[in-house]
């Protein structure tokens, strides 16, 4: 993960010369939902630092995402905040709510984990619409609307920051310490490294990152209410990041673009009603199992025929990744 | 794959916590029932809610006792399945009728899942890749039902009576005790059936000792098929039970808050026990209605926060629940 | 006397690593067949070549039948009953519900079977509702073969049934086994390092060397032969 193949560097410009110029194409609402991508950028980043790097699996980054929303909503609606302001106090808040889960989180293994975070991203929303005086309860808090345009370039420069961050989190010495963590805690521990930091540090990362992409996601909306926060979010996050590939930076924007394309493409073509598309998006994740369990990312690089980085050889089908017993 | 070896383990001093506060619990029911009338009541319609926790409960420690899969469509498939009973009804079948049919569906559509989704991952991955597509289910079945349904909510037609039976001065809903009935005999009838029928017997050997069970001829995976129509059935039983209640409307996502609850009830068990797994549905359903109906503070929406902060504390205090076995990793 | 079981040139591999070199052996239906040799010699993988667990060429023929990799639960309905290494006791159910397991595929009324093997277990009897796990090796080891016998098979295979037992209960355990070959005509195919039991009470025997067959012959002629009495049998 040290330096970048030319053939990154050649991709890299190519997207970022595609996400700079898509907003003058496209109409003001198509805008905003090109945001909703850079939003899933952000969460499926941070679930990757997790279930990807550090191999504890998460089904809850839907509660990060409603905590750092809901930190965005209380301090614009109820205290007059700056909007962009309230992202770096969302990043924070998250980071604490990570550090939070992530140490009960180390004594737990795989199925363990996955069945305390969905029950986590469940119970979130309740506690929000419970504390009604603060959150709005189920009505909800409604907040400032901004321009298509506005919300695209705020959503996609948080997302550069957090990408770049992240990568750079993962090519030093932090990143190695999470493979390590991930893929064999034996070799980990007894190499000096202390695990129980790394991986409590990733869970606060992987959250801070999911807050702010939460905050971000309500202020697209204009609205956050419990419902907005739903199971589905989560999972979907999960889905992205499945799709894409565990593990890989890349998989993570082929992931993103995936759950909020997807069913555009569908609805569009009339094939299909917008009612279907949960049905199509539980095939294919049943598909991808199946068949891709590295994810599209590296299907992609294998059809292409290029060199891979050297990175162990973690994915979804690794033994390590998930002890249930 | 790693070796296990499976440790029975004798009653250690700290043991004794878990039994010892659920047997104290018990006592607690009993005597709070017995001084006020009011009690009673909640108790039972506790007791109601947990006979569907513990029934989609055994149904999760069914799955998991055999593969080690947590099936997080398990709410899910109980949900599609009651729908088709309302349908089922909508066409004029009575209740029971339908509810039995239902049974017979649920049966054949969890075999079909895990011969559609599941068996075809297990194959390549591992048990995280078979996770995920358990929740690819959960998103397929739960879009099925509102794609099919559609997402307005609907009313199920009531398994039982409107009726109260008094006794003494406590009014005890027909409701509630049919629920608690059907949960308990669906779980029972289960039970014989593993312990009693040949079949059974093959079943628990291949998930206790799949390799083994293979040397006697017993085809695994046909049983781990089984496995799963089986514990599809105690969903369809949980979802309708549910559909009945008051405080569950019919719609796609109805199940996901039981679920969690069921998911407490066999992390109690400790995942592997079935027994486990009714006292746990039975105790956190009569614990939740309890704290909702005397703890002022606890209001509907912290009940779910409540059960995650049980399962928390067990998982933490006794991973291995209740009747569980401690089983020791060899690296 | 028929070939019960028959493999010509068998190869097997674990991944890259071949452990059978064109293994050619046969049974003949009624004999004690001992397969003998060292450690990773091959003698459980010849086993588990006949039950289709492991990737292997070459021909088996059971009965006058082709084996095509079928798997266990193949070869047990075929009449194959396979006594693995460990036994493969169900440690966790009773002592009475190993013995249903054996018979499980079985349609039909299991206890003219149960009654056959109370007769040679008689202690069984009384352990019945015991789980399996609590009994001692060498009664594992006979629940075992009871196990196997409730299949009714028309070959027994039994992988190491001296392992880890104590030198009374191994020569029981042979005693039994020839018990079974004399009194029922049950073939037997035994794979052992302990050569002097497993000469004693086998017709013939072949002993592998690194997954090929080195020697073979009757009991008696391996017996007197002279590498073999100073490799295996020790004098």
């Amino acid at each position: 993960m040290k330096s970048l193949f030319r053939w990154e560097l050649v991709l890299i410009g190519l997207v970022c010369v595609a996400v700079a110029l898509a907003p003058f194409i496209l109409s003001d609402y198509n805008r905003s939902q090109g945001a909703d991508v850079a939003v899933y950028v952000m969460a499926i980043l941070g679930l990757n630092i997790v279930t990807g790097y550090t191999g504890q699996i998460s089904i809850g980054h839907g509660a990060f995402m409603a905590i750092g929303g809901y930190t965005t909503a209380i301090l614009t609606h109820n205290h007059g905040w700056n909007d962009i302001a309230t992202l770096p106090v969302a990043l924070l808040a998250g980071f604490v709510a990570g550090l939070i889960v992530g140490i009960p989180a180390l004594r737990f293994h795989g199925a363990y984990l996955a069945l305390l975070t969905f029950a986590f991203a469940l119970a979130v929303p309740q506690i929000a619409k419970n504390y009604s005086h603060f959150t709005g309860g189920t009505e909800g808090l409604a907040l400032p609307t901004h321009s298509g345009l506005w919300l695209y370039g705020v959503a996609w420069s948080a997302a550069a920051v957090i990408y770049v961050w992240t990568w750079l989190l993962l090519r030093g010495r932090t990143g190695r310490a999470f493979q390590a963590a991930r893929d064999s805690e034996i070799a980990a521990a007894s190499s000096g490294v202390s695990l129980s930091v790394y991986k409590t540090f990733a869970f606060g990362m992987s959250a801070a990152f999911a807050a702010v992409a939460g905050s971000l996601f309500v202020l697209i909306n204009n609205f956050v209410n419990p419902d907005v926060f739903v199971l589905t979010l989560s999972l979907y996050v999960l889905l992205g990041a499945v799709v894409g590939g565990l593990g890989s930076l890349w998989g993570v924007l082929i992931g993103a673009a995936f759950i909020q394309l997807l069913p555009i493409g569908l609805t569009s073509s009339t094939l299909v009603s917008s009612s279907s598309v949960p049905v199509v998006f539980g095939a294919i994740v049943i598909l991808v199992m199946a068949l891709i369990p590295r994810g599209s990312a590296e299907v992609l690089r294998v059809a292409l025929g290029l060199p891979n980085r050297i990175r162990s050889s973690h994915d979804a089908s690794t033994p390590q990744s998930l002890e249930a017993r | 794959m790693q070796s296990i070896t499976t440790i029975r383990k004798p009653t250690t001093p700290g043991g004794w916590i878990i039994p010892g506060l659920l047997v104290g619990f018990a006592l607690f029911l009993l005597i709070g029932s017995l001084k006020s009338p009011l009690f009673a009541q909640q108790t039972v319609a506790g007791l109601a809610n947990g006979g569907i926790y513990a029934s989609l409960g055994v149904a999760l420690v069914l799955i998991y006792r055999a593969t080690q899969v947590i099936n997080f469509s398990q709410g899910a498939l109980a949900t599609f399945t009651t729908y088709i009973a309302w349908q089922l009804m909508q066409w004029g079948l009575s209740y029971w009728p339908a509810f039995v049919l239902t049974l017979g569906i649920a049966f054949a559509g969890g075999i079909l899942v895990e011969l559609i989704a599941i068996r075809p991952v297990e194959r390549r991955g591992n048990i995280l890749t078979v996770v995920i597509a358990s929740i690819g289910v959960l998103i397929l079945v739960e879009g099925a039902v509102g794609w099919i349904w559609g997402a307005e909510i609907r009313f199920m037609p009531p398994a039982f009576p409107a009726h109260t039976i008094h006794v003494g001065s406590v009014a005890f809903s027909v409701q509630d005790l049919g629920t608690i009935g059907v949960s308990i005999a669906s779980v029972l009838v289960l039970w014989a059936l593993f312990q009693f029928t040949k079949l059974g017997l093959a079943m628990r050997a291949a998930a206790l000792r799949p390799e083994a069970a293979r040397f006697v001829g017993v085809r695994v995976s046909w049983m781990l098929s089984l496995g799963w129509g089986l514990a599809a059935v105690l969903g369809a039983v949980a979802g309708m039970m549910a559909a009945a209640s008051p405080s569950v409307l019919l719609q796609p996502n109805m199940m996901d808050g039981v679920l969690i609850y069921a998911f407490a009830a066999a992390v109690v068990g400790g995942l592997e026990s079935p027994a486990g797994a009714v006292i746990g549905g039975l105790a956190i359903g009569a614990m939740l209605n309890l704290l909702g109906s005397y703890v002022s503070w606890v209001t509907p929406p912290l009940l779910l926060p409540a059960a995650f902060v049980v399962m928390l504390i067990v998982l933490l205090v006794k991973p291995s629940g209740l009747f569980g076995r401690t089983q020791v990793r060899r690296v | 006397m028929a070939a019960l079981l028959e493999l010509r040139e068998v190869d097997a591999r674990y991944g890259q690593v071949r452990a059978l070199h064109g293994v050619t052996l046969t049974v003949g239906e009624g004999e004690i067949v001992a397969l003998l040799g060292a450690n990773g010699a091959g003698k459980t993988t010849t086993l588990r070549a006949v039950s289709g667990m492991v990737k292997r060429e070459g021909s088996i023929a059971f009965s006058g039948r082709e084996l095509r990799h079928e798997g266990p639960e193949g070869a047990a309905r075929l009449g194959i009953a396979h006594v693995p290494e460990g036994r493969g006791t169900f440690s966790e159910l009773t002592v009475w519900e190993n013995l249903r397991l054996g018979a499980i595929i079985r349609r039909g009324s299991i206890n003219a079977d149960a009654k056959r093997v109370l007769a040679l277990f008689p202690w069984l009897e009384t352990r019945r509702n015991q789980q399996a796990g609590t009994l001692s090796g060498g009664e594992q080891q006979m629940l075992a073969l009871g196990r196997a016998m409730m299949q009714r098979p028309r070959l027994l295979m039994v992988d190491e049934p001296s392992l880890g037992l104590a030198p009374l209960v191994v020569a029981e355990i042979f005693r039994i086994l020839k018990e079974l070959n004399e009194r029922d005509g049950t073939t037997i195919l035994i794979v052992e390092q302990n050569a002097r039991n497993s000469l004693a009470a086998a017709n013939r025997a072949y002993v592998l060397e690194t997954g090929h067959v080195a020697y073979e012959g009757s009991s008696e002629s391996l017996m007197q032969h002279e590498a073999i009495r100073r490799s295996y049998l020790g004098y």
